[in-house]
């Protein structure tokens, strides 16, 4: 039980349970949508960029909880960045979720994901919101997939 | 299959399963006797691909290891030798759904390959603009897009019959979508996601009366039913070697011998021609005219070895088997709260698809995978199924006659355990 306790840590399961900013943003100019065909899991990201900063992010979508969390702490990491720190967060979220870094501080709440690292099969769950919101951020209207 | 709706509560009983020694059986499987993430492991992914006995492992090993060389060329010994064993697959596979000939059996990679070749070359040369092909909603989607490929290259329509909420064919509508323009009729003798055993019999001779010959897609009706190509009066019927026990990349596609001999080649090369000279190929008879290159000898004697295996336990055994394992499975996990099972037909044959109100299958899946339980969670390559009932993914639990009600305990343990994590 330990062992699953490191993958669905309360936090996920709060999120999973609660998602934060799961709605559509009337106000968004850019969104995206991805999709893990493996899974069946879909996100659809609302993003408002101004001025090269996320003003404003939010998602809506089904799947597992650790796609519907991971989605949900994103949109709470990312207000008020720019660009280029939420490349560089993602880098290090993805290294993290991948086994290829250990914790770091700067992560914030994005940490609670480490376990996911054990479980491979789940990468795809964590990074789901994060590619579509790399769509988004590019402009691309297509959905992207995590195949 | 009518015990599945006989929900048990207790284990099968000792006298009525007195007809098959699942622990002696379970010693033929060397993959069983594992654990994992420290667990004895229950594989309940049967659905999926089934374990090897050792018996087919053996066979397999033996031909590379005593009788490998191409087959039906060379005059040597061992060519002999591949050419009897993998001609002897073929008539173990006639015997196996009771076909009237050898000739009727061609090898393929699998049921996805019978199917497509069904399509390709029957299909080619029989449908036109305006014409249809009916399947159901129970599809696998390998039983879906040969055919939409087809459709769309002809100008065809794809018709799909409905099921109802439990997962059984609607049968009157059925019977209405088959009319003057219908070229052909697929469908599953069992839903790979759903469980249902569907009633081929009558539905072949609804449209047999109508002159459209009948596909079938046997992948998981073998490992579980009796097959009688000739009682069912199918046209063509399809199922793959590594669901029955055997190895992958091979299978085999029953075609009634009148139609196969009216259908022109699927893929050209060797061992499919009588005679090639730059002017004209004449082509070989069946069933070599559908069998370009050199096969998969290996997977085929593996295949033989895997129906002989099946023949020794008895098919009628391993039905009355999984029948009562099934009945047991499905009252133990109905039972548990928030849990939803997912087709509840009449007749069903080794499937529990299900949903759990706090999490998501493939959370399910991960889980029960720490417990040792291995079963499958997604979409079940059956998307249209999905959106039938409005449900993203489901967990399945896929039974073989190698399962115990041990195994089945350690299921319903695993989804406490789901409940555990999400409360």
């Amino acid at each position: 039980m330990s062992d699953l306790r490191d993958l669905y840590q309360e936090l996920i399961l709060d999120h999973n349970k609660r998602p934060r900013n799961f709605k559509a943003l009337p106000d968004a100019n850019r969104t995206a949508e991805g999709y893990n065909p493996l899974c069946g899991d879909k996100v659809k990201i609302f993003l408002r960029l101004e001025d090269g900063l996320v003003q404003d992010v939010s998602f809506q979508g089904s799947g597992c909880a650790i796609s519907k969390a991971s989605a949900s702490v994103m949109t709470e990491s990312l207000k008020g960045k720019t660009v280029a720190e939420v490349e560089s967060l993602f880098k290090r979220f993805r290294d993290l979720v991948m086994g290829k870094e250990a914790e770091s501080d700067d992560l914030g709440k994005l940490v609670v994901f480490s376990g996911v690292c054990a479980y491979p099969t789940r990468v795809k769950c964590a990074t789901l919101a994060w590619h579509a919101l790399f769509a988004a951020l590019q402009g691309k209207d297509n959905a992207v997939s995590t195949e | 299959m009518k015990a599945s709706r006989e929900l048990q509560s207790a284990p099968p009983d000792r006298a009525a399963s007195a007809h098959l020694d699942v622990e002696r059986i379970r010693r033929d499987f060397p993959i069983l006797r594992q654990r994992v993430h420290g667990h004895p492991l229950v594989y309940l992914d049967n659905a999926a691909t089934t374990q090897k006995p050792q018996c087919v492992i053996d066979a397999v090993t033996h031909y590379y290891s005593a009788d490998n060389a191409n087959v039906h060329r060379g005059l040597h010994q061992l060519s002999e030798r591949a050419t009897e064993a993998y001609e002897g697959s073929r008539e173990k596979i006639r015997r196996f759904i009771n076909a009237g000939d050898a000739r009727e059996i061609i090898f393929v990679r699998g049921a996805t390959e019978g199917i497509n070749l069904v399509a390709e070359s029957y299909g080619r040369r029989n449908v036109g603009p305006g014409d249809e092909i009916l399947i159901t909603a129970m599809e696998h989607h390998s039983n879906i897009v040969p055919w939409q490929m087809l459709c769309e290259e002809k100008g065809a329509r794809l018709r799909v019959a409905p099921i109802d909420d439990a997962g059984d064919l609607m049968i009157d509508a059925f019977e209405r979508l088959l009319g003057a323009k219908t070229k052909l009729v697929a469908l599953p003798h069992v839903s790979n996601a759903l469980g249902t055993v569907n009633p081929v019999g009558r539905l072949v001779e609804m449209a047999h009366r109508r002159n459209i010959p009948v596909l079938i897609d046997g992948a998981q009706a073998a490992p579980h039913l009796k097959i009688d190509v000739r009682e069912i009066d199918c046209d063509f019927y399809t199922f793959s070697s590594h669901k029955v026990f055997g190895p992958t990349g091979v299978g085999a596609l029953y075609g009634k011998a009148s139609l196969l001999e009216k259908m022109p080649p699927y893929q050209g090369g060797g061992d499919m021609i009588l005679s090639v000279t730059f002017e004209k190929t004449v082509y070989n008879a069946l069933p070599y005219k559908f069998e370009a290159g050199t096969p998969h000898i290996a997977g085929a004697v593996g295949f033989g070895a895997a129906l002989d295996y099946l023949e020794r336990i008895g098919i009628g055994a391993i039905t009355a088997y999984e029948d009562e394992l099934l009945a047991y499975a499905t009252a133990k996990v109905a039972a548990i709260d928030g849990v939803r099972i997912i087709g509840t037909a009449k007749e069903k044959a080794g499937v529990i698809s299900f949903v759990m109100d706090s999490a998501h299958a493939h959370d399910v899946g991960t889980i029960l995978d720490q417990e040792g339980v291995a079963i499958r969670t997604g979409h079940h390559c059956a998307m249209p199924i999905m959106e039938r009932f409005g449900v993203p993914a489901t967990a399945r639990a896929s039974l073989a006659f190698y399962n115990t009600p041990a195994e089945i305990d350690a299921l319903v343990r695993a989804i406490h355990k789901v409940r555990e994590v999400f409360v």
